[in-house]
């Protein structure tokens, strides 16, 4: 169309009489070429296909195109436009993560964090360094919640029997629901959550329930027990004024809402330096063995039925009044064992601490803080508080809730975020109950067991996408602010249960806001600082809070009110979906990424805030619910579930159970074994069964991964022919189930413990057992009536076999000394005596001229006193550094991916019956040594690992071709290579996942640990934009930063002030397999025990 | 009664009757006639789908990944590394018949050099699969290996045993090859002149290189030829030495051992003699040239047998000794697992294949009888094969932290990709016996007992050069 010009073009508009409607001004020239260009329809030789003549010089041509096809690949793309932001987003650098705090809530009590965002896209979670549960470090469970927001397997819009439908479709369905029971007040309509600590949410459900006053609001979580265990409130215990630590049954420092702060108040109790030259004692004594266990000084292992009977002898010799014939547990040891616990107790009074296990009775709780109270502990260690809201007068257990439904009276059942089909007692017969449920609503993350039964699937908001408040186990409250938009069609718990009120409309931020107003502006229950009814105060306060993820002054130790349970005050008109609360939604979505939130170091202000709502005042009289600062004087209001059996708020029994009893403390168990239930120390009740970071951490002790397994003491499982991987079956109350063995050393001889989580069929494509190991589930025969422990377990032999997939085959340290153990009084007295333990070649032992490193000197030290061996570091360097999960498979056969693992060793002979009954378990996570005399680097062909100038063991992935030999001759086995194509190179919705800092490897490449070498060049990167030194704690590595008890410290050897040349300074600072000359910089400090002297040969 | 001492004469390196004539028609009879026995059809064949079954296996190894094998951390190396080690080895004999017993005048390796080098060539093709093979990106490891020139200015790095070994197999394969061509031009000469069909009197008119047999192409030759044999001699010390380095450099307990170089040496030369025997002894009997590969051929290989293989079992005591001796916490306990570890039976199997049985080469009985000798063979390459096994992985599984031990199990792709090896190897051996003198016929006419009548090679009992 060469002769293309305007006057035709012009003639021909001249000429045009009305609109005229043209392609292109080639149609609009109308020239001959333009005619025989639309005639052939195609541009070139589209005809000559037809033509038999010519299309052999088609065919020759095309042939010849295509040859030159890669030539015309080398032509320049033409260049894209791409539009800039029109206004920049303050704070927003490209390349630079933005930190938010809020919090992940993990059975309704909040984990504060803080999360790290790129670009808009939330990576990875740390803890918020300045809210007291946390301290800035987090527990697997929370790192995995990013991951927990990408899985493509959650629930993503709203079905009703399984067809998609709108969101007015839904709203409609509940209202002409919800006026069918306005009727009957409510009678028919029941709600099934979680336990909710929210104060917010717990307004929402008061105001639902006044709305409704027969209707009912049933709590069930299937191993939380936040509301306290009985009559003894939620505990929060202060280890950082504890000298003698005595732990009935309890693993505190892993398990549980509070293990975080609690593993570093224990942890600082005992770190040995210039300063502190003395440290707490641990006395455990436990049935299932625990990391608590593996931590203690003093560990006594005992059938989880003989605790309570300990647990009295124990109070009757501390001088508590406790009531009950002291029983079980006979033996001089056990005398003796009594004798010296009660001795250190004694003389370390409102300096001790008893602990009582959350899967202990309610007796027991009793015990304990009968104990507590007893040695002045109450109020210095101890304090008791309610941090879980409840109405007193409802109903509130599950069983209550299944009887109902069985009798027809559930018209309406809103279930929230848990999963009773899969996770309710056996004895309740959960499942066959829901089908008599007129309208079942479920919410939550996943579609999965319980979801599948329901009519209504509503998708549950992430928490890293809403707005929201809950309480840490301190009774912080704590914010959560959206990180991102939902990236789903979901709904928020708040937004779900406004549907239920009169304003169904309100988004997540209007409620909570709203909430946080009236409380800052003059509601009575929150005595919040410098509250005042200014409008520009509580933005002030607000902008504060959100940017700290929590309100300051609202822990229960500073007296902080106990979650207050009324519905709101009527408004005047209701703010139905003020253009706030959408933007707030919205804006996160934005390219900016930047939320209505708030940023963790620089304040952003947040939006203007909703109207506030006319008088505030309280419409129903309430009694007061604060909590006194001393339960001894007077206990808090009771808004737990009467004391009843050994059951908990985890599956309270019928009421019509008998009181406590301890159960049978004979050793003799005439009816069977014990079973003893826990849950997964990974995967947790099931909930995180989906999330393959944790399924591939290899849990605790056993170091299986994927898996559940029943523990058996070794010598029992011999007696009944077993080895690891034989499934047994297990009968138990005239319920069946099925478990691969584990044999651990430590377990009571006579019980057998089993595990939560596994055998879901509707977890998700990651989470679901296959067919074999549907049966592993450990709900199939829990009864309500014993939740957690109780006799007459049958086991037999199947003669089938399961593989266990395990991390790390042999649990013994063979004479070597990986971990060097010396206890405090040995190593006070003679320092040497952890060099002893190995040698050390004198750095002349080398060819070449030393390195001299003038510039940084990365090292650093683990302290082996502090590790629990918790995993926390395995599972954050898998998020930092977009480690693959690799699958039970890959794990089984050696070639799971983790940087740093925590090895785990048993001390002592395990062909000692003695020993077995109660070997002493050490913990150490090896990430790379990077050792100066790396044995890695000399054997690599192609230089792909090499030294850095500043000391680092650097892995070019590029420059790799897979010869494996350098992990051959590394004498950590630190090194993981990519031995199939592990990266999820195809789910889209996992893209965003990734640390845009840190390739994503691919096959055929080894990878290793590189100290997170990303954040030391970011560091530098601000150290020289501002002309200075990197300073002490600037990098602090993924693992460092999770670790609970912050036993991972890391910093530059050149500097002196460093703290991790101080912890290296110690003479209990040691290195592994250095008598190979390698000079790791990666060294441990020695792990120290305070054993009590008059126990010295009791365990 | 007077002391008579025993007299015993080694049975002849040819056996009487043939003449110039006989030889050449016999051995080039092989290579020209139209029939060829079923047996070869059998054998080729199966070495053909073995081959096949490499290739399916190589191809669902770069579709994968080495992720098929059952390698894992701690045990990076497997069965590729096994089998290296295990056909380099072979291949060493190859070229101690040609090269140093040409030095040495051994006169009876005129009988067995030809497909001994044939042996070593294929060998070492078989070998150079798996180092490649086993990379995690042998598209990358296929040149990034070699020193060659690029924009990036990155060089290999040549402090790794690994660099050393692209060398070592490169040379000892491209000399390997130069002089078994070498030693074939006068042959294919011969048979250019004898063949009746054009086309392969052509194809053999260009492999011989204008070969007219003139006495200055034999003088060349001559040359030629014997300066190869001293290229090679130090590449059979040299090359299994390399390969011992990629052991002996690490530090893994187990690997880390001064004693490994000769070590290695010796028991490559051993299996080597095992698997010249394993050929040698059907080769005989299918196409009936035990006349050739007389008696006395399997007597002297046996003896070499004997002799390495009690080198080999020197090396074993003294790993052992000095497990114990080095006082080393972790070579004792290297040595210890060894014997009694979850690899007890491959160690012992090992002892007995290596150790025990071959002492039955004392016997003359056992030396002059081919079933015995091809059993014991077997026996010798089993044995090489699983000494192998042993160092790679009872070395690596158990190493310095027990929290890392492991174990290893090949998959069925493993085993895949070395009997397909084996079958590659069947099959090229197969091929080469029927499209080459499988002995050298000029040389064998030298030994005819014509040639020494009549001076024709007088200068055999002179060496043409002197060192």
């Amino acid at each position: 169309m060469s002769s293309l010009t305007a006057p035709p073009i012009r003639s021909r508009l001249a000429g045009a009489g009305g609109r005229l409607y043209w392609r292109s001004l080639g149609e609009l020239a109308d020239t001959p070429e333009f005619r025989s260009y639309v005639e052939r329809e195609f541009p070139d030789q589209a005809s000559e296909w037809n033509d038999p003549k010519g299309r052999r010089d088609f065919l020759k041509l095309m042939g010849a195109s295509l040859a030159l096809a890669g030539v015309g690949a080398c032509t320049k793309q033409p260049p894209e436009a791409i539009v800039p932001y029109v206004r920049q987003p303050e704070d927003l650098v490209p390349g630079r993560p933005l930190f938010f705090a809020s919090a992940v809530p993990q059975s309704g009590v909040a984990q504060p964090v803080l999360v790290e965002s790129h670009m808009g896209r939330p990576t990875k979670i740390e803890g918020n360094p300045e809210h007291p549960a946390s301290l800035g470090a987090t527990d697997s469970l929370t790192q995995a919640a990013v991951l927990g927001l990408y899985d493509p397997d959650r629930a993503q819009t709203s079905t009703y029997r399984g067809e998609v439908r709108s969101s007015a479709t839904f709203l409609s369905a509940i209202r002409s629901a919800l006026a069918a029971q306005r009727g009957t007040g409510g009678a028919g309509l029941r709600f099934l959550t979680g336990p909710i600590t929210s104060p917010s949410l717990a307004e929402l459900m008061a105001t639902i329930l006044q709305e409704y006053p027969q209707a009912r609001w049933h709590r069930y979580d299937p191993v939380s027990r936040p509301a306290g265990v009985g009559d003894v409130p939620h505990t929060i215990y202060h280890f950082d004024k504890a000298d003698v630590i005595v732990s009935l049954d309890a693993d505190f420092l892993t398990c549980g809402p509070a293990a975080v702060r609690y593993a570093r108040d224990f942890a600082d109790r005992r770190r040995i330096n210039e300063e502190q030259k003395s440290m707490n004692r641990l006395y455990v004594v436990e049935s299932t063995p625990s990391l608590t266990g593996a931590k203690a000084d003093h560990r006594l292992p005992m059938l989880a039925s003989q605790i309570q009977g300990f647990a009295q002898r124990l109070a009757s010799a501390v001088g508590g009044s406790a009531t009950g014939t002291p029983s079980g547990a006979p033996g001089s040891d056990v005398d003796k064992w009594i004798a010296a616990v009660v001795k250190d107790l004694r003389a370390h009074q409102g300096r001790s601490v008893v602990v009582a296990g959350d899967y202990q009775p309610a007796t027991l709780h009793q015990l304990a803080r009968t104990m507590n109270q007893a040695l002045g502990n109450v109020g210095a260690t101890v304090t008791y508080a309610t941090i879980e809201a409840a109405a007193p007068d409802q109903g509130t257990s599950l069983a209550d809730l299944a009887t109902a439904m069985d009798a027809g009276r559930v018209e309406l059942l809103v279930i929230m975020g848990v999963n009773p089909v899969f996770t309710a007692p056996a004895d309740l017969r959960f499942r066959d109950k829901m089908t008599k449920v007129g309208l079942a609503i479920y919410h939550g993350l996943y579609v999965d067991e319980t979801a599948n039964l329901c009519h209504w699937n509503v998708a549950e908001t992430h928490p890293l996408e809403t707005w929201g408040d809950a309480r840490a186990y301190d009774g912080t409250v704590t914010l959560t602010q959206p990180l991102i938009a939902p990236l789903y069609e979901s709904r928020s718990a708040h937004e779900l249960l406004a549907t239920f009120t009169a304003q169904p409309g309100r988004r997540t931020l209007d409620i909570v806001k709203d909430y946080w107003t009236r409380a800052f502006q003059g509601s009575s229950d929150w005595k919040i600082k410098g509250a005042n009814a200014d409008p520009a105060a509580f933005d002030r306060f607000w902008k504060h809070a959100v940017h700290d993820g929590f309100i300051r002054g609202t822990a229960l130790a500073d007296v902080g009110p106990a979650t207050p349970f009324k519905p709101a005050p009527k408004p005047a008109a209701a703010p139905v979906q003020t253009p706030q609360g959408v933007a707030a939604a919205g804006a996160a979505v934005g390219a900016t990424g930047a939320t209505q939130g708030a940023l963790f170091t620089p304040s952003v202000p947040a939006q203007t805030p909703p109207p506030a709502p006319p008088g505030g005042v309280g419409v129903v009289p309430q009694p007061s619910t604060n909590a006194p600062a001393n339960p001894s004087a007077a206990l808090p209001e009771q808004r737990v579930p009467p004391p009843s059996g050994a059951g908990g708020a985890g599956a309270p029994p019928p009421q019509n159970q008998p009181p406590a009893v301890p159960r049978s403390p004979a050793p003799a168990l005439a009816g069977g074994l014990e079973i003893i239930f826990r849950p997964d120390p990974t995967i947790w009740d099931g909930r995180f069964a989906n999330l393959g970071w944790l399924q591939e951490l290899p849990k605790p002790l056993s170091k299986i991964t994927w898996d559940t397994s029943a523990w058996v003491h070794p010598l029992v499982a011999d007696e009944h022919g077993l080895r690891d991987g034989d499934v047994i079956e297990l009968r138990y109350r005239g319920n069946v189930a099925h478990m691969p063995v584990f044999r651990m050393a430590g377990h009571p001889r006579q019980s057998v413990t089993v595990f939560f989580g596994y055998g879901r069929t509707m977890a998700g494509r990651v989470g679901n057992a296959t067919a074999g190991a549907q049966a592993f589930n450990a709900y199939l025969l829990r009864t309500s009536d014993a939740p957690w422990f109780g006799t007459g377990l049958e086991i037999a032999k199947t003669g089938g076999r399961y593989l266990l997939a395990t991390t790390q085959e042999h649990h013994l340290m063979e004479g070597r000394h990986p971990v060097r153990v010396a206890t405090l009084e040995h190593y006070l007295r003679e320092p040497a005596i952890i060099q002893e333990m190995g040698e050390k070649p004198p750095k002349t032992l080398t060819l070449y001229p030393e390195h001299v490193y003038d510039g940084y000197k990365w090292g650093m030290a683990i302290d082996l006193t502090s590790c629990t061996g918790c995993g926390t570091c395995t599972v954050a360097c898998v998020a930092e550094n977009n480690i693959p999960v690799v699958g039970k498979d890959q794990v089984s056969r050696g070639r799971e991916m983790h940087w740093i693992r925590v090895d785990h060793y048993f001390e002592g002979d395990l062909d000692d019956p003695r020993s077995l009954d109660n070997p002493s378990a050490v913990h150490q996570p090896v990430p790379c040594m990077q050792c100066e005399n790396a044995p890695c680097e000399v054997v690599c062909p192609v230089a792909a690992t090499t030294h850095s100038a500043e000391g680092l063991n650097d892995m070019v992935y590029n420059r790799c071709v897979g010869t494996r030999y350098c992990s051959n001759n590394c004498p950590y086995k630190v090194r993981r290579f990519n031995f199939l194509l592990y990266s999820d190179w195809t789910t889209p919705s996992l893209e965003p996942l990734r640390n845009p800092d840190v390739s994503v490897r691919s096959r055929g490449v080894m990878e290793k640990c590189t100290y997170c070498v990303q954040r030391i060049n970011q560091a530098r990167i601000d150290a020289k934009r501002d002309d200075r030194r990197i300073r002490d704690g600037e990098v602090v590595p993924a693992c460092a930063a999770a670790c609970p008890a912050d036993a991972i410290v890391f910093g530059d050897l050149n500097d002196p002030n460093s703290q991790v040349v101080k912890l290296k300074a110690q003479e209990r600072n040691y290195g592994v397999l250095e008598d190979l000359n390698t000079r790791p910089r990666t060294t441990y400090l020695a792990a120290l025990r305070n054993p009590n002297p008059e126990l010295a040969n009791a365990g | 009664m007077p002391f008579k001492p025993a007299t015993y004469t080694p049975p002849p390196v040819i056996e009487p009757g043939h003449t110039f004539a006989s030889v050449t028609e016999k051995i080039s009879g092989i290579v020209l006639a139209r029939r060829h026995p079923a047996s070869w059809f059998a054998a080729a064949g199966l070495g053909f789908m073995a081959t096949m079954m490499l290739l399916m296996a190589i191809t669902y190894l770069l579709v994968k990944g080495t992720g098929i094998w059952g390698i894992n951390i701690p045990i990076g190396w497997g069965f590729a590394i096994i089998n290296f080690v295990w056909w380099i080895g072979i291949g060493h004999a190859g070229t101690l018949i040609s090269a140093i017993l040409l030095l040495f005048k051994q006169d009876w390796r005129t009988s067995i050099n030809r497909f001994a080098e044939a042996m070593t060539l294929f060998a070492v093709l078989c070998a150079a699969l798996f180092p490649l093979l086993h990379t995690g990106r042998p598209w990358l490891a296929a040149y990034w290996l070699f020193p060659y020139p690029n924009s990036m200015r990155i060089w290999p790095q040549f402090r790794s045993p690994l660099i050393w070994d692209v060398f070592a197999v490169s040379t000892y394969g491209t000399v390997s090859l130069l002089f078994w061509y070498t030693g074939l031009v006068p042959d294919l000469a011969t048979l250019r002149d004898r063949a009746k069909n054009i086309w392969i009197q052509r194809l053999f008119g260009v492999l011989a290189l204008g070969w007219r047999g003139s006495a200055r192409h034999w003088a060349r030759y001559e040359m030629a030829y014997l300066l190869l044999a001293g290229l090679s001699t130090p590449l059979v010390l040299s090359v299994h030495t390399v390969v011992s380095f990629d052991f002996a450099i690490g530090i893994i307990p187990g690997w880390h051992a001064t004693i490994f170089p000769p070590y290695f040496v010796a028991g490559a030369i051993y299996a080597g003699f095992a698997m010249v025997l394993t050929l040698a002894i059907p080769l005989r009997v299918i196409y009936g040239v035990e006349d050739f590969i007389t008696m006395r051929h399997l007597d002297n290989m046996a003896k070499v047998m004997l002799a390495t293989g009690l080198i080999v079992a020197y090396g074993y005591i003294m790993e052992a000794f000095f497990g114990f001796y080095s006082a080393n916490e972790y070579e004792r306990f290297m040595i210890v697992n060894r014997m009694t570890g979850p690899y007890w039976a491959f160690y012992w199997t090992l002892i007995l294949c290596n150790i025990a049985t071959p002492q039955l080469l004392w016997i003359r009985k056992v030396r002059t009888t081919p079933v015995f000798l091809f059993m014991i063979a077997m026996v010798v390459n089993v044995g090489m094969w699983l000494e192998r096994f042993v160092i790679v992985i009872t070395s690596l599984h158990r190493d310095f932290l027990p929290s890392s031990w492991g174990m290893y199990w090949p998959t069925r792709w493993d085993w895949m990709t070395f009997f397909g090896t084996l079958g590659l190897f069947v099959m090229l051996f197969f091929l080469f016996v029927r499209v080459l003198p499988m002995i050298s016929i000029f040389e064998m006419r030298a030994i005819v007992p014509a040639a020494r009548i009549k001076g024709a090679l007088a200068s055999a009992e002179e060496p043409p050069v002197k060192f």
